[in-house]
């Protein structure tokens, strides 16, 4: 199996751990990742507030670029993974989107003809390996330990592909087949407050305490999670919050990597604000 | 108290009205039925001036004022939760986006406010380098907007060094010159499409 692999800003930056514990589960899936050439950033939710023409052109060269080989586009980050699907519905669905855009891309030599198909890595583990494989490399299975899945906003809204808009239930199942137990979890799609924990943290870092909080009421562990700047608002401020949780934040692909046996040195885990060293050597 | 939540009809402004309909997010927001469903389900709905609903209701009838220095769009998210529990199918979180611009093309926004001057560096960055590094985004960020909360953040930045996860060099694409030529003709063909219009 091959993908092309779009990491995104977050990935190369804050969100190295996600990159790196990726990168080593799909290694150890024997699944090559390659890395989209010369991509540029999807423009996230920032570039719409100031141009939404250009927000899609951003996204477009992505994508163009990516349909130059006949291979489906992994996005892990959730805000790339939203943009670039936000995108390729303007075009379908945009008459006066698709023109300008088809001109843009042709000022660089490029053209899209809507063929790539975006993925998650969360969809590519349990839909296209299977449990079946996953559980047949689990070698180290976390035994005891209880998780709160935890998926954010934007892999589920507002384009649901790969699960539930509601109750989206995948990374329960993957987390069960590296032998994690799973805590009940309703607030698994609550918005973890996004930029704002920078640009008014009294609001952001409100969004985030109720997640943590609720993740500690329901007897969990860690919080498990999907996206890179949910990792980083739960993860980077709990020592800013009225109590004390101290709750180590973990990506999907960490916890899966650790189940499989590998180096937790390749898979970022030290990478963690709060540290997960004593909850993982069962200290907890 | 009353006198204040009265709106007379002289300052309805039909044209923004309009122009909001036009808007991506905006199409089907005469179709509103009021239920207040976006307003419930926003987690931070309880920190607006105008909830959803009303700074929905306001632009459909044209009060531009009220709509535009309304706080609502700023705390916007973009989490999408409105949207796929809307019952009449109104795109709200592309609605505040087209909102959002205009009160930035407009400037009526409170000066030093972080999330437009985020906005505008995160963008300036991207057309700059084709990439973008969240430590410098979030130092100018802080700079432009109170500098003293930048050294506020020197805890997270130690933080954030030690566990190998801040970069202060920007990154950027080999195609650069590419992406700006392409950003350029966008806004040329679009220039285009307005003045044909």
């Amino acid at each position: 199996m091959k993908y092309l692999y779009f990491p995104g800003c977050s990935l190369k930056g804050t969100g190295k751990a996600y990159d790196e514990s990726l990168r080593a589960v799909f290694a150890a899936l024997d699944i090559e990742l390659s890395e989209l050439e010369d991509w540029n950033c999807c423009g996230a939710t920032a570039y719409a507030n100031i141009d939404e023409t250009k927000s899609h052109v951003l996204a477009a060269r992505n994508l163009a670029i990516a349909e130059k080989q006949d291979l489906q586009l992994i996005a892990p980050c959730s805000a790339c993974y939203l943009v670039l699907n936000k995108t390729q519905h303007a075009l379908r669905e945009q008459e006066q989107t698709r023109r300008v855009v088809k001109e843009a891309l042709a000022a660089a030599g490029l053209q899209y003809k809507d063929s790539v198909t975006i993925r998650h890595p969360l969809d590519v583990l349990i839909n296209d390996v299977g449990f079946d494989k996953l559980a047949k490399r689990v070698k180290a299975p976390l035994k005891g330990r209880k998780f709160a899945a935890y998926y954010g906003c934007q892999i589920v809204r507002p384009y649901a592909t790969f699960d539930d808009q509601y109750n989206p239930t995948s990374m329960e199942k993957l987390l069960k087949t590296a032998g994690a137990e799973c805590v009940e979890y309703p607030l698994k799609t609550r918005c973890c407050g996004g930029s704002l924990t920078g640009t008014l943290p009294e609001v952001g870092l409100r969004l985030s305490y109720i997640l943590l909080k609720e993740a500690r009421r329901r007897g969990a562990e860690a919080l498990v999670t999907v996206c890179p700047l949910c990792q980083f608002n739960l993860d980077a401020y709990q020592d800013k919050m009225e109590e004390q949780f101290d709750m180590p934040i973990l990506y999907f692909t960490q916890v899966l990597g650790l189940a499989f046996g590998l180096d937790p040195r390749e898979l970022g885990i030290k990478r963690g604000i709060v540290s997960a060293e004593a909850m993982l050597a069962g200290g907890r | 108290m009353l006198q204040q939540n009265i709106k007379y009809e002289e300052s309805r402004d039909p044209d923004f009205a309009r122009w909001a309909t036009e808007q991506t997010g905006g199409e089907n927001i005469r179709r509103c039925i009021q239920c207040g469903t976006c307003s419930a389900t926003c987690p931070v709905s309880s920190y607006m001036d105008h909830t959803p609903r009303q700074l929905i209701h306001l632009a459909r009838e044209g009060f531009k004022k009220e709509v535009l220095s309304s706080f609502t769009l700023w705390l916007c998210a973009s989490c999408y939760s409105c949207r796929v529990d809307c019952p009449k199918d109104i795109h709200v979180t592309d609605f505040m986006y087209a909102l959002k611009r205009r009160a930035m093309a407009e400037r009526v926004y409170p000066k030093r406010f972080p999330i437009p001057v985020l906005a505008q560096e995160f963008s300036r960055m991207v057309q700059w380098f084709g990439r973008v590094n969240e430590t410098i985004v979030a130092a100018v960020m802080f700079l432009r907007t109170d500098w003293f909360k930048l050294l506020g953040q020197t805890g997270l930045g130690l933080k954030l060094m030690r566990t190998g996860r801040l970069s202060v060099f920007p990154e950027s694409i080999r195609g650069r010159s590419e992406l700006q030529r392409m950003l350029k003709a966008a806004e040329a063909s679009k220039e285009k499409e307005v003045a044909s219009r």
